[in-house]
């Protein structure tokens, strides 16, 4: 399922244009995106949650090479989903 | 942000849909994506990230409180890899 199949499904259920579907579906992903690069945490209850995490530097290694190198410091993404969702895939 | 609140921005960057309207959009959106999970189908937003369903072995467990064992069976959980604009759009904001 790509954004398209989403703006499709908008459209049939909801009787917008396809224009509007499409302008809706990517706002809302165009807020929850603008909400996480600030570090807001994103709650779509029945889905999951969305939070940014702080990472400390640490050293690392080229799993390839193995050879070492540092990491630094960062924030990064993390997705827990809900217990309906687990439980509706069960 | 929770649901509430990306309706109610979204209702106002939009203007011109209700607030019903807009709570319902949402709403198609986020079940149309749980329904694309359930076929088993995988996700793909560009620029966000993708959803996959990953399989749990089955496993022996353990109540943490009782300490008795349990048997876990295999199951499916989804999986969000972010995009790499997103991924950087999180980053930057913060260092």
């Amino acid at each position: 399922m790509t954004k398209i199949d989403i703006i499709q499904n908008v459209y049939e259920k909801l009787g917008f244009s396809k224009k509007e579907s499409a302008d809706i579906v990517e706002s809302v992903f165009d807020i929850i995106k603008d909400s996480l690069a600030n570090g807001d945490k994103v709650k779509i209850s029945g889905f999951g949650n969305f939070v940014v995490k702080e990472k400390r530097a640490r050293r690392g290694r080229n799993p390839q090479t193995g050879q070492e190198i540092s990491i630094t410091a960062r924030r990064v993404l993390t997705f827990k989903s809900s217990q309906v969702l687990r439980k509706a895939l069960n | 942000m929770t649901k509430k609140d990306l309706i109610v921005k979204l209702q106002k960057q939009l203007k011109v849909y209700t607030h019903k309207d807009i709570a319902y959009a949402v709403n198609i959106i986020f079940d149309s994506m749980t329904d694309a999970l359930n076929r088993g189908d995988r996700i793909e937003i560009r620029g966000f990230g993708n959803f996959t369903i990953r399989e749990r072995k089955s496993r022996m467990g353990r109540n943490p409180k009782s300490g008795v064992e349990v048997k876990l069976e295999k199951r499916k959980t989804p999986f969000f890899k972010t995009g790499k604009e997103l991924r950087l759009m999180v980053n930057k904001n913060g260092l």
